[in-house]
């Protein structure tokens, strides 16, 4: 019962929790959300682009990604990505991979199809006028694509992609899977060698519940003046 | 890549004495849809009956609504798994907490809650879209009618909101199936959870990963067809859905 | 029959809708009611059945007290008939279970007799072979017929129209009309909101102009048409007029 609650263990794990887990999980998120929407673009204009081949592989990744359990793509990468790389670099073994860069692949790759389905939304709400507008003054479609869609795409949907990252914040925890100590991992590692499931687990959930929650008050904010800016 | 495939070892025996690999993986399968429509099922229902609070004109009502979606929607799954599995024991009186860790099956049946009140948020809140969607005159008519709220929801209301959210229900069901595969946290063994443990026993890695991403496939697929049937049988002649 | 008594509301704070407005329709009267867009008629036809809250003021529907808490607010709305702007009709239901449907959930008929009643009312209107379609099936005027008909299958009291004919095709306003007129002939207790002038100067007893939330005029048809007391009231009459 909450009688024995033991803030000491919490506060003596406060260190440890922030630099290392916190830190370990805001650099995923934040790696992961820049990788996945360069990629994610990338995906999109693929499916939006002439060449149907192009647009067929680009929407079966889609597709196939998001038919995947998180956890599942988490496993897959990491036992594959030693090989893609051993493959890349020559190397006569599989070669290792960090725990860092192997989740980091998983969630850039994972991430971007979820983040190509909103710029696809997103260049397809930007009027035909716009890259008509472009190739009138004669800018070529990557220069339209890149100063004039993009930019508005962007714009349009940043709210969207700004709760898709509050999403994958969630998400990295995931990688507990793996024994890596995320925030996640580092309050169940403290959990397990004090024997204080309850204090860390409950610590764990305030803090992950507090700043999802001031992030997605933000956006909502920030869609209100979006919203009253167009 | 210097791995030595072999297909054959799905139907070598398993080292749990259940059969061959195959069957390990089938039994992971049965345990992901069992899992997933037990938990679907309680999003469908807490998930339900908090859109409609929202859409309510109390304060009280839309509060409460207010207040579930965001408890479940701002902690990562697997936390919330970690607090039904592990912190309620303990937070309850210790002869309710011991009761609730001897549970046969407890992984199975915290997974179907957890997954079921975390997806019930997002059920919720496309309720509430689907609810709001539909022409303010709609509940204003059924009200002059002499209907009461609740009749109202019940037979105009809600049959039209469930119809018009029924494409984004099919992708939280699928939702709901890919997060039940989080409970491998909780030591539930569903299709991933196969997969992993024939990973370890046979060190066929990509084999196994390769069968359960298979059958997740055929699984959406099924469940796409199905829904896409369901659509189709409670579609409106003559009544065109915003696209 | 229906009595308005010095009724005042307010959307939010401040927006005063409704401003001290006074009139009453006798049993068997028709009342049209008009002004501009925005002055508040749909508003003030709502709070006769309760569709909106009053703040001040008293309605009385046949002896009954609208805005005591105390009374069943579902049984007085069955008994007075609503025709909406965009006709209301539920899209998920055949015709024919649109009449039915608050027959058997508020008044409790039995399903055959609901039918029965269903059928001669769409007999009536004219619409007695359309009873197995859709409403989206049907052309705006028709949609319009059936919502007359669902309203009096309730066998009300006095019936309310809230610009039965404004979203329709013009070719479709005649249609809906005459089922009026007939209706007002045979002694129905109406209070409409039309713009069709055609229509007041065939069956209305009295005419009521508002602007801003007030009532500005409140005359027998002939003396409104005769001679409007008020610039207003000429004003608005002269623009609908030319048309
Ligand atoms: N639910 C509401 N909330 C706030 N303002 C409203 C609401 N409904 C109507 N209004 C406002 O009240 C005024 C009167 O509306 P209404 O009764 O619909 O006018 P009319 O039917 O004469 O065109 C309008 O200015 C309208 O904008
Ligand atoms: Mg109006």
């Amino acid at each position: 019962m909450l009688g024995n609650f033991d803030f000491d263990v919490i506060r003596r794990a406060l260190p440890y929790l922030f630099l290392e887990g916190m830190r370990f999980t805001l650099t995923l998120t934040a790696l992961a959300a820049f990788g996945g929407l360069v990629f994610g673009t990338l995906i999109a204009l693929m499916r939006l682009s002439s060449y149907k081949v192009l647009g067929r592989i680009a929407g079966f990744y889609v597709d196939f990604i998001r038919s995947l359990p998180l956890v599942l793509v988490i496993f897959w990468f990491y036992f594959l990505v030693p090989y893609i790389g051993q493959w890349v670099t020559g190397a006569s073994r599989p070669i290792t991979v960090g725990a860092f860069a192997s989740s980091l692949i998983t969630f850039i790759a994972f991430e971007a199809a979820y983040f190509s389905e909103i710029m696809r939304a997103g260049i397809q709400s930007i009027s035909k006028g716009q890259p008509a507008a472009a190739s009138a003054l004669g800018l070529t479609y990557a220069q339209s694509m890149r100063y004039v869609v993009l930019p508005q795409a962007f714009r349009n949907m940043l709210p969207v992609l700004l709760t898709q990252t509050i999403v994958l914040f969630q998400d990295t925890s995931l990688v507990y899977v793996l024994s890596i100590p995320d925030f996640l991992g580092a309050a169940s590692k403290v959990a397990q060698r004090d024997g204080r499931l309850v204090e860390m687990y409950l610590f764990a959930a305030l803090v992950y519940f507090v700043i999802s929650c001031v992030a997605s008050f933000g956006v909502r904010r920030l869609q209100s003046r979006i919203a009253i800016v167009r | 890549m210097n791995y030595n495939w072999n297909w054959h070892i799905f139907l070598e025996p398993n080292p749990m004495g259940t059969g061959t690999y195959l069957d390990l993986l089938l039994t992971g399968l049965v345990v992901t849809v069992k899992v997933s429509v037990l938990a679907w099922i309680i999003a469908l229902v807490s998930g339900s009956v908090i859109g409609v609070l929202r859409t309510l004109p109390s304060r009280t009502a839309s509060w409460i609504g207010f207040c579930w979606v965001e408890f479940f929607r701002n902690m990562p799954l697997l936390v919330q798994l970690f607090l039904w599995f592990f912190v309620l024991p303990e937070l309850l009186p210790r002869s309710a907490g011991l009761w609730l860790k001897q549970l046969p099956n407890a992984p199975f049946w915290t997974a179907a809650i957890g997954v079921g009140l975390f997806m019930s948020a997002r059920v919720a809140v496309q309720l509430q879209a689907g609810i709001t969607s539909l022409p303010r005159g709609q509940k204003q008519a059924s009200t002059a009618l002499g209907l009461t709220t609740v009749q109202t929801y019940r037979y105009v209301l809600l049959p039209m909101a469930f119809r018009i959210i029924l494409p984004p229900l099919t992708s939280e069901f699928l939702n709901t199936i890919k997060n039940s595969a989080v409970a491998i946290t909780i030591g539930l063994i569903e299709l991933t959870g196969e997969a992993r443990s024939m990973q370890e026993f046979s060190f066929q890695v990509f084999e196994a990963f390769t069968a359960a991403t298979v059958l997740y496939l055929l699984l959406n697929f099924v469940v796409v067809t199905a829904m896409r049937f369901l659509e189709r049988y409670v579609a409106i002649p003559g009544y065109i859905t915003g696209k | 029959m229906i009595e308005i008594n010095h009724v005042n509301k307010w959307y939010g704070p401040t927006f005063q809708v409704l401003k001290d407005c006074t009139t009453s329709v006798a049993k068997g009267e028709v009342v049209v009611v008009c002004g501009p867009s925005g002055s508040g008629k749909s508003t003030l036809i709502k709070c006769v059945n309760a569709l909106e809250p009053i703040q001040g003021g008293d309605i009385v529907l046949d002896g009954v007290k609208v805005n005591d808490p105390k009374t069943d607010l579902p049984k007085l709305r069955s008994r007075v008939g609503m025709v909406f702007q965009h006709f209301e009709l539920f899209p998920h239901l055949r015709i024919i279970d649109n009449l039915r449907l608050a027959q058997e959930k508020v008044l409790g008929r039995k399903s055959e007799d609901a039918t029965a009643k269903g059928m001669k009312l769409l007999e009536r209107v004219g619409l007695k072979e359309h009873a197995k379609k859709f409403p989206a099936e049907l052309s705006g005027g028709q949609q319009q017929r059936v919502a007359i008909a669902r309203a009096l299958a309730m066998d009300p009291i006095a019936m309310l129209f809230d610009e039965p004919t404004s979203a329709l095709d013009p070719e479709m306003i005649s249609e809906v009309l005459d089922v009026m007129v007939d209706l007002a002939r045979e002694g129905m207790t109406m209070m409409v909101v039309t713009h069709e002038m055609g229509f007041a100067n065939k069956v209305a007893d009295r005419v009521i102009f508002m602007d801003r939330g007030e009532i500005v005029e409140d005359a027998k048809k002939a003396d409104f048409f005769g001679t409007p007391r008020s610039d207003r009231a000429q004003k608005f009459l002269s623009k609908i007029l030319q048309h």
